[in-house]
């Protein structure tokens, strides 16, 4: 047990949680101090430095509540018309939150019904034993989101989670559970990001998803923080039959970045496509840890994950597809590619194939390379430098990625933010709309 | 405009130019024809500065400059073009901003402004009309899923923004049917200028009924073995390159 382990539950007596959630919290807390702390041996701990996490001095739970954004992150919300939920350090944001429909409520509002939906599931999807950081999330709940949609209804807009940390080494804990009934559909946008001067902060988050027969959700979550954020996330997704689950992850890095994948096909006929970007610079580390389990036939799935590691940044990548015997027919692609763009830049990547089916189609590759000389040439060639190609190509790189985001107002938020750590700029973008218009 | 003195070349020690004479004038366009293998694109290449392609003897003057002492990005805004064979898909990198880029590189080259956003989308969208070129394809990436044809389109469409006074077409005939064919061929003839120079280089005669040379040469193992006007392509069509290989020995 390390130190760290018992400074967390310590945190916990400055909370106020609700009470029906008590039992799961108080095993969970248990679990969380029986657990060894993992260490540099530890498989699924072995490259992600859980240095600077020791080093924090905690903190305060949360913040004084009734904050709310400042002008200056008001504007960094993406403009997306949609449900949106604002948490600030972990408390939940009045003025900035939208009314809610009856499908999507904070825990502590919840009624009899979804209090009822709430313990069916939550919980029970991640499998806490094997997750850390998810046991702790239990032990740490006090509150949360419940995003349920009913059989064959499709959700009238997206749902926007915002979580921004704006104080001094503030921990927050964030849960959000999503239920989607057969055949419904969703949009889920979950954003993280912090004031610039504010360090140290520590997120604990935490997704579950439960898509019964047929339904379809698209699922985004971003990573914005600033540089010295700590953040350790999951999300964790059951696909039953024929569900659809199409996520997209990104992450810019932070002195500790870990997100992890759990993604089971439990039904026949699932789908799902998991694409991911991240760009770690200066001294910041990103940890993706990816396993897709397919455990019963005829599901396919599909990952594609690229990275831009500069300065002395580091980026992790494990990617697991595990086939049960059983999960004949299966279809699985695992992909990941990085770029290094300084000699101090270190990436660690590790595809994994667990086939115990015979009857399958895998393929999974990662590679660590320079930018395609081909390329390179023919943008010379046209009379750009060598620096503006490399640009150029760098940004095309985890653009092919951006261009595939189904939702248009996200994409048009991220693009131009991340062409900008490229030192490009969007103008031709933005002239093109208009001159669109002008035709129109 | 440019001239080319004994120019021999390599890749990867094999030897592929070996001799080559040519000088291009204002105004003039130059057919390249030969077997393959002869060193026709090695031409291009080495003229564009590609790496792997090493100049061993010789030199090119172009436009009063040693041409070999400029990184390809400078021939280039210098107003040397290649339109490749094979133009390569840049997936993720938005065609228009490409153009944009190379635009304004040759503009400040020569001490113009870059051109606005909105100017260059203007031009852009002209441009890509006389190539018959849909405005769709600024947008894709550069070259990405691009036919045959479309990918020639948009090299005919970076010469006409880019204005080279030197244009070097290697095999831009090549996996085109006869209505690309003709559309290539009319962007060509539209940009034909007593300042403007030309090299076509092609297997087939079947390019130069649609841009007519003024001068025809024959490029066999390495060296120019023969130069005519262009009645020289139709001897070629008909009798091989065969009786002309044997020459250049």
């Amino acid at each position: 047990m390390s130190d760290f382990q018992h400074q967390a539950i310590r945190l916990t007596t400055q909370q106020q949680p609700v009470t029906w959630l008590e039992s799961l919290r108080n095993k969970a807390t248990d679990e969380w101090l029986a657990q060894p702390w993992p260490t540099r041996k530890t498989e699924h701990w072995k490259y992600t430095p859980m240095q600077a996490l020791h080093k924090t001095i905690f903190h305060t739970w949360g913040a004084t509540a009734n904050q709310t954004l400042d002008k200056d992150l008001a504007e960094e919300l993406i403009p997306l018309d949609a449900h949106r939920l604002v948490f600030i350090n972990g408390v939940f944001d009045p003025v900035y939150s939208s009314k809610l429909p009856e499908s999507i409520v904070r825990f502590s509002n919840a009624n009899a019904d979804q209090q009822a939906l709430i313990q069916e599931h939550l919980g029970n999807i991640v499998e806490g034993d094997k997750h850390l950081f998810a046991t702790l999330n239990n032990a740490w709940l006090d509150d949360g989101i419940l995003v349920h949609v009913p059989r064959n209804v499709q959700l009238d807009k997206p749902v926007y989670i915002v979580n921004v940390v704006t104080a001094m080494a503030a921990v927050s804990n964030q849960r959000v559970l999503i239920v989607l009934g057969e055949n419904s559909r969703a949009d889920v946008v979950e954003h993280y990001f912090s004031r610039d001067e504010v360090q140290n902060g520590f997120a604990n988050s935490l997704t579950e998803v439960h898509l019964a027969d047929g339904a379809n959700l698209h699922h985004y979550r971003l990573n914005l923080e600033e540089e010295h954020a700590q953040h350790i996330g999951a999300v964790h997704v059951d696909l039953q039959r024929n569900a659809r689950f199409r996520g997209f992850a990104l992450a810019l890095g932070s002195s500790l970045m870990r997100v992890d994948y759990q993604l089971n096909h439990r039904g026949q006929g699932a789908e799902l496509d998991l694409q991911g970007v991240y760009l770690p610079r200066n001294q910041q580390v990103v940890d993706y840890h990816t396993n897709v389990c397919h455990w019963v036939p005829h599901c396919t799935s599909n990952e594609v994950f690229r990275g831009i590691v500069g300065d002395s940044a580091q980026a992790i990548f494990n990617g697991c597809i595990y086939i049960h015997q059983d999960a004949q027919k299966t279809l699985a692609e695992l992909s990941n590619k990085n770029l290094l763009t300084s000699n101090k830049a270190e990436v660690n990547t590790k595809p994994e194939l667990e086939i115990y089916a015979d009857d399958v189609k895998c393929a999974h590759g990662a590679t660590i390379s320079q930018l395609n000389n081909n390329a390179r040439y023919y943008l010379q060639s046209r009379g750009l430098s060598r620096a503006e190609a490399d640009v150029m190509l760098s940004f095309g790189f985890i653009n092919e990625l951006l261009e595939q985001i189904a939702q248009p107002v996200v994409h048009d938020y991220l693009q131009p933010r991340l062409a900008k750590l490229f030192g490009r700029d969007n103008s031709l973008n933005d002239a093109s709309a208009l001159a669109e218009l002008a035709d129109d | 405009m440019l001239r080319i003195t004994d120019l021999f070349a390599r890749v990867e020690e094999k030897e592929i130019l070996k001799g080559l004479n040519l000088t291009v004038n204002p105004g003039e366009v130059h057919a390249i024809m030969g077997p393959n293998g002869a060193g026709k694109s090695t031409l291009g290449n080495v003229l564009s500065g590609r790496d792997g392609y090493e100049v061993t003897g010789g030199s090119v003057d172009f436009n009063g400059k040693d041409l070999f002492e400029l990184e390809i990005e400078e021939r280039a805004r210098e107003g040397l073009f290649l339109a490749f064979q094979y133009p390569v898909e840049i997936p993720g990198v938005s065609n228009m901003e490409f153009l944009k880029a190379a635009v304004d590189a040759k503009r400040k080259h020569h001490g113009q402004a870059e051109l606005s956003a909105v100017e260059f989308m203007k031009l852009a969208r002209e441009t890509s009309k006389r190539v018959s070129l849909d405005q769709a394809f600024l947008k894709r990436g550069v070259n990405e899923g691009f036919s045959g044809g479309e990918k020639k389109r948009n090299e005919i469409m970076q010469m006409m923004l880019l204005e080279p006074s030197l244009c070097i077409l290697d095999e831009t005939d090549s996996g085109l049917d006869i209505d690309a064919l003709q559309v290539v061929a009319n962007g060509v003839n539209a940009m034909r200028s007593a300042e403007r120079s030309f090299i076509v280089v092609t297997h087939y005669q079947r390019l130069l009924d649609y841009i007519v040379p003024d001068y025809v040469h024959v490029l066999a193992n390495g060296r120019i073995v023969k130069t005519g006007g262009k009645e020289l392509a139709l001897e070629l069509e008909e009798k091989g390159y065969a009786w002309l290989e044997n020459e250049a020995v």
